[in-house]
């Protein structure tokens, strides 16, 4: 059968700085990402003919990214639903539309600000976050309001069912942490102990400060997908897809801050994706050298972990410990410092981390790095990648 | 009742029914009326079945807490929990008689340090304005029923 595998290429990327509620416009946080990406790759910004985004992007539409941008002939663009899980979709839509013949060169962009979900849900009254609204009802009148929550609601009952620990879940801070300190565009540049991780505040029970990810800040990536053949000839080693896999649910209509309600809450929609994903790419969890896994808690990833087979449901905990998610061990992990060290660009720094992995230009690069796993958010709709070099 | 500081629930028609069956102390969970499975939170259609005739049935309001939070102060970059004095505790309820079905609510009459994962509750409802009454919960054996 034919499959997308390795037909297409992330041929360049491109991100903006990342800072702490530094006020900027996102449309123009958008557009130097993407014109950021198209001069690392080699392309004139001109030749992008495909536009892909994710539904809760706030800075422009499509028709206003090709209009500032000029674009004379955009043949596919398309919103992918999935708030932070649909960051790994995006380059799964682009390599669709390369592949299928739909357009050469698509860029991907996701340019965030604290201020999006809000926007998003103004002005797109389609959009995922705006139907998830009304799961509030159930929720927001017992102060069950923040994004912490539902994550430490999971969380609870992963511990309460396999004994996972606060100290577990602090390795994966603290490797994070360590992965920050190493890349200078860094917001949280400085390495913690697993004894910073204990004497932080709890936030909500059992999630702590230091288990949550850096929320108030702005910025933006892009990401450029041609085919195989193309990117070889342009100015990068291209970062080959050898796979790429989306899931909408589990459990339909049970959006992320609904999960809970699932029958089962301590696996995720990663877990129906996965196996598609290694099939695709003919490759098994042990023939991973490196992963990007979506943290915007230690308990995401966690769960990633499991769901992506690295580990059985239940030991991932003990997976972590030691350093073997921190470089020079078994398997490196957010070698950039994730959401929880380096910034929060809802996964897509994520995808910008595994390219580097590939190209050798990682801040903390893996020796002989030739496949890494890209993840997306979960609990809710997710995606994934496997890229290769 | 006007000074409730709290979020309240902005109903919807396929909600009215819960949200009425509170205001009379009936806990009640929507069922497929063709397949008889429970479902939460409320959808027109039937994973199970695709049936979309559905109704809401009356539970005991009985269940074990299947899993717990205690948020204990604003999230970093998010607003704080509207009318809360933090810390307080939200429980997921598996009900005992509805197929499995979990609701939350905030658990009311438990030292935090007691809340356990496990632990048998039950339904009490409070009026907090004229037009709203939210189900909370208890540990079992605790009080009058449904006060």
């Amino acid at each position: 059968m034919t499959t997308l595998s390795n037909k297409c290429a992330i041929a360049g990327i491109g991100e903006t700085d990342y800072l702490v509620n530094s006020g900027r416009n996102p449309l123009l946080l958008a557009l130097e990402a993407i014109q950021n990406a198209a001069d690392d790759a080699g392309v004139h910004v001109r030749e992008i003919d495909g536009i892909v985004t994710s539904s809760i992007d706030a800075s422009a539409s499509d028709l206003i990214i090709a209009s500032n941008l000029g674009l004379p002939n955009v043949g596919y663009s398309s919103e992918v639903t999935g708030l932070g899980g649909a960051a790994c979709a995006t380059v799964a839509h682009a390599a669709m539309a390369v592949a299928s013949g739909m357009a050469n060169c698509v860029v991907c962009f996701r340019a965030f600000t604290p201020f999006d979900f809000i926007e998003a849900a103004k002005h797109n009254q389609s959009t995922l976050w705006a139907r998830a609204a009304g799961s509030g009802e159930f929720l927001r009148p017992f102060g069950w309001s923040a994004m912490t929550d539902t994550f430490a609601m999971s969380c609870q009952r992963h511990m309460h069912e396999y004994g996972t620990t606060s100290r577990q879940l602090g390795a994966i801070a603290v490797a994070a942490r360590k992965h920050a300190s190493m890349n200078p565009k860094s917001i949280r540049g400085e390495a913690i102990t697993l004894e910073d991780h204990q004497a932080s505040p709890i936030i909500t029970h059992p999630l702590r400060e230091l288990d949550c990810l850096i929320s108030a800040n702005d910025g933006a990536c892009a990401i450029i997908v041609t085919s195989t053949e193309r990117a070889k000839d342009l100015k990068q080693r291209p970062a080959k897809i050898m796979a790429a896999a989306q899931s909408l649910s589990a459990n339909p209509a049970l959006l992320w801050e609904m999960s809970p309600f699932k029958p089962v809450i301590t696996e995720s929609e990663a877990a129906q994706l996965a196996p598609r994903l290694y099939r695709m790419a003919d490759l098994t969890p042990g023939d991973i050298d490196v992963a990007q896994l979506y943290d915007c808690f230690t308990y995401t990833q966690l769960t990633l972990i499991e769901d992506y087979g690295f580990c059985k449901k239940g030991e991932g905990g003990a997976f972590v410990e030691d350093g073997r998610i921190e470089i020079g061990g078994e398997l490196p992990m957010n070698t950039h410092g994730g959401h929880l060290g380096e910034a929060y660009i809802h996964g897509f720094t994520h995808i910008l981390e595994g390219v580097k992995q590939m190209r050798g230009t990682s801040t903390a690069q893996i020796d002989n790095a030739e496949t890494a796993l890209v993840a997306s958010a979960v609990p809710g709709p997710t995606s994934a990648l496997i890229l290769g070099r | 009742m006007t000074d409730y500081a709290k979020p309240l629930p902005r109903i919807r028609p396929e909600t009215a029914r819960f949200w009425e069956g509170c205001k009379t102390r009936e806990l009640r969970v929507q069922r497929c009326s063709s397949c008889g499975a429970y479902r939460f939170p409320p959808q027109v259609m039937c994973r199970h079945c695709n049936s979309i005739e559905s109704h809401w049935e009356k539970v005991s309001g009985k269940g074990t807490v299947y899993s717990f939070t205690i948020p204990s102060r604003t999230s970093p970059g998010e607003l704080p929990a509207k009318g809360f004095e933090y810390p307080f505790a939200v429980v997921l309820v598996e009900l005992a008689d509805a197929g499995g079905v979990r609701i939350p609510g905030n658990l009311v009459d438990c030292p935090l340090e007691e809340i356990k994962i496990g632990m048998q509750v039950e339904v009490l409802f409070d009026d907090v304005t004229d037009a709203i009454t939210l189900p909370k919960f208890r540990p079992a054996g605790a009080g009058a029923p449904g006060e």
